[in-house]
């Protein structure tokens, strides 16, 4: 693997399938007695958190916890962070401390990518999300969350499997991940959306593009559905939430119309009644809390695999024996 | 006063003969008595370099430009005249303000500098400022542009371009349809999409551009057009003046060179306004100064403080420096690729914007008795550019690193010498 993980494009097939089968071995932590390895006991783990978002902080700090690391929260809210203090001078500061892996989040696209390229800083950079670009470890923890549930029926990978992505494409940096990830592992990805709700030049990225969601999902094996927020409506993207939900929801009459292995995804935070009825999303298709699990999961493999080690994760260590270790 | 006599200079890139520059005047003939030689076999003498759009930054933002430091910016680069854009602090909207950039010029001298005036006041885009007052002050503008913004407003452009016919004006227009930009960061296109970026479609620039040639055809008034960038407003240009309306365009030397590809490191050192554009944009623009379509390349040198550079793209200012490194721009893709001609090359980067300027004492031919503004340029040899030996305040060049020909040798300022051996005289 690459030093940093900037983009789900700086994953070859090799490095991906090495971070499914490595949190594969990680999820099996979860169902011990003592969740925790010594893997990078002494290593300092920084979440850089520019923008508030508390599940990823909460799954990249439970990650990094679980393998020893210690961890440092930044965030934006009640710091210098939201205001004056740049992305550079944070970033010496965090230089100076001596960390070995910044995970950051950030309003801006690039950010991370500029954090990793400046030379502020000699760190392992993580994207968990920049501006409208790229959330990789989303893709990982999604793919990863496919891969468990149609990759028995598909020989253990997720080639030909059809992923239909639904919704805002244009703003999402889940959608950019997934799609090329998902390639990367041989699915074939349909993105549905209004056509306002498209990047300019979407027909290069080697996906199937479609405005029609009955059209697309019946054939669907997985179909992610994406948080439309309301406020791009005052954009003009789409006349009214109801017009949107009518058009792009994934409510029970069109759930009714999946194969029986289809499963339904979702990032989060849903907007219930928005893109998903609250039917949908408690329904046995949905995998919605198990992405969640899953993206420890994945994010223990990553930190592990760019700190850490090449090695697979059979030859971890053994759980450390000191439980409850709060830092 | 120092008299010259240029051995061996090649005027426009035409056969070696000499020139005598003595008293503020070029003569052809040769003279040999108290004269300083230069010796210039292989370097080509052109016409001191006019600059239509250039950020001075003075007054309200002397950490990025001062008047004095981009005047030695602009000598460096071989010009002998440049105009400031009237985006400062505060805004050159009133004739107190060009008088003092024009005096801050006068004092420097190194180069002339000539305000250009702002079409709106504060460049809000809401009322029309005194223009004749600024037309008639001592800094005596021409040229009116509230660059950085669009006068966006159809009936405003009107009334502006109206007006200052009074005076034999002209509006600059930063051609940006205002909504179609809102958060643009660069070209909006495929790359645009990847990265992430909010997009600056092409169509934005194109919609104002078309509006205005049609206003200024309709009231019979001068429209330039700065920093065109794409395939489509060279098109629109084209068919403008085939039609015979009285529109002038620009274009920079970095939307002749760089493509937005560059924005795939998002380092903003690359974040500009209008964005780097495709390939395609890049050779429409290139065609369309070689055949005339545009008129001029002007610099858009824009200073900006390190810090403003040195963070993530969004957070970064548009703008670039270049006023040191145009003629080199200019030769590596228009004169190298076959193109221009030097002569071309004069017409478009100082007879022709001293003509849409009116000024009367640049952009003149170095014929016997024309004032002695003029540049001499070493076509031969190249340079690898560092940020860190610009004279400018700023260090925000896109071109560090990069190799390019050329450079320049000795300027010259009504017979004056700006600059020797490639260095502030
Ligand atoms: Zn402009």
């Amino acid at each position: 693997m690459k030093r940093h993980l900037l983009s789900a494009a700086d994953l070859t097939r090799e490095d991906a399938e090495l971070v499914l089968q490595t949190a594969d071995e990680m999820r099996s932590l979860a169902d011990r007695p003592i969740k925790k390895l010594p893997a990078l006991r002494g290593r300092t783990v920084v979440n850089l958190f520019f923008e508030d978002s508390t599940r990823t902080r909460i799954s990249f700090e439970a990650a990094a916890k679980r393998l020893s690391a210690d961890v440092i929260n930044f965030s934006a809210k009640g710091s210098s962070l939201s205001k004056g203090e740049s992305l550079k001078d944070t970033a010496l500061t965090l230089e100076a401390m001596g960390a070995d892996a910044v995970v950051i989040r950030h309003g801006a696209s690039g950010a991370p990518h500029r954090l990793a390229h400046s030379g502020w800083v000699r760190s392992s950079v993580v994207n968990a999300g920049d501006g409208t670009h790229e959330h990789p470890t989303q893709a990982l923890l999604d793919a990863f969350t496919m891969w468990r549930h149609l990759g028995p029926r598909n020989g253990g990978t997720l080639d030909g499997q059809r992923i239909a992505i639904v919704g805002d494409v244009l703003h999402s940096r889940v959608a950019r991940s997934n799609a090329l990830l998902l390639q990367t592992l041989g699915a074939e990805v349909t993105l549905v959306s209004p056509p306002t709700l498209f990047p300019v030049g979407v027909e290069t990225w080697g996906v199937e593009t479609s405005y029609d969601l009955d059209a697309v999902i019946p054939k669907a094996d997985a179909v992610m559905m994406l948080r439309v927020q309301r406020e791009r409506m005052n954009g003009g993207f789409f006349p009214t939430a109801r017009e949107y939900s009518r058009r792009y929801g994934l409510d029970g009459r069109r759930m009714a119309t999946l194969q029986d292995h289809t499963i339904v995804m979702h990032p989060g935070p849903m907007v219930r009644g928005m893109e998903i009825t609250a039917d949908v999303a408690d329904s046995q298709r949905s995998v919605i809390v198990e992405q969640v699990t899953n993206g420890v999961a994945v994010r223990m493999a990553v930190l592990y695999l760019l700190l850490g080690g090449s090695e697979p994760a059979g030859s971890l260590a053994e759980p450390v024996e000191t439980p409850g270790d709060h830092s | 006063m120092t008299t010259y006599l240029l051995k061996n200079v090649s005027v426009l890139g035409g056969e070696p003969q000499d020139l005598v520059l003595k008293d503020g005047v070029v003569s052809t003939g040769s003279t040999t008595e108290g004269v300083e030689v230069i010796d210039a076999t292989g370097l080509i003498a052109l016409p001191g370099l006019v600059d239509l759009h250039t950020h001075l930054r003075e007054p309200g933002r002397e950490d990025a430009e001062t008047v004095e430091t981009g005047t030695h910016a602009a000598a460096l680069g071989g010009f002998t005249a440049v105009h400031a854009m009237a985006n400062t602090e505060p805004v050159a909207d009133t004739a107190g303000v060009v008088e003092q950039v024009w005096r801050l010029g006068r004092e420097a001298g190194y180069c002339d500098v000539f305000p250009v005036g702002a079409v709106t006041v504060g460049l809000a885009g809401e009322r029309i400022a005194e223009l004749g007052a600024m037309a008639d002050s001592a800094a005596r503008v021409r040229v009116f542009s509230d660059d950085g913004r669009c006068v966006s407003d159809p009936l405003l452009m009107r009334r502006a371009l109206e007006y200052v016919k009074a005076f034999d004006g002209v509006i600059a227009q930063h051609a940006q349809e205002p909504r179609l930009t809102e958060g643009a960061q660069m070209n909006e296109g495929e790359l645009s999409g990847r990265l992430g970026l909010a997009g600056w479609p092409a169509v934005a620039e194109e919609a104002i551009i078309a509006r205005d040639c049609l206003l200024a055809a309709h009231v019979g008034s001068r429209l330039h057009v700065c920093h065109v960038s794409t395939a489509g407003s060279v098109e629109i240009v084209r068919q403008a003046k085939a039609r015979g309306w009285n529109v002038t365009a620009e274009v920079t030397p970095h939307h002749l060179l760089l493509t937005d590809e560059l924005a795939a490191t998002y380092d903003p050192i690359y974040k500009v306004n209008p964005p780097l554009r495709s390939a395609a944009d890049v050779e429409a623009v290139r065609a369309g100064l070689a055949d005339g379509t545009i008129d001029i390349v002007a610099t858009d040198h824009a200073p900006h403080p390190h810090e403003d550079k040195d963070c993530e793209w969004a957070a970064a200012a548009f703008g670039m420096l270049g006023l040191e490194t145009a003629l080199s721009v200019v030769q590596q893709t228009m004169v190298d690729t076959g193109l221009l001609d030097w002569a071309g090359v004069a017409e478009r980067m100082s007879y022709a914007p001293a003509r849409i300027g009116r000024l009367s004492d640049h952009g003149r031919a170095l014929e016997d008795g024309a004032p002695a503004n003029l540049v001499l340029f070493d076509p031969s040899v190249s340079r690898v550019i560092d940020s860190s030996e610009t004279a400018s305040l700023s260090r925000n060049t896109p071109y560090a690193g990069r190799e390019l020909p050329g450079r320049v040798v000795a300027t010259f300022l009504r017979g004056k010498a700006t600059v020797l051996d490639g260095k502030l005289a």
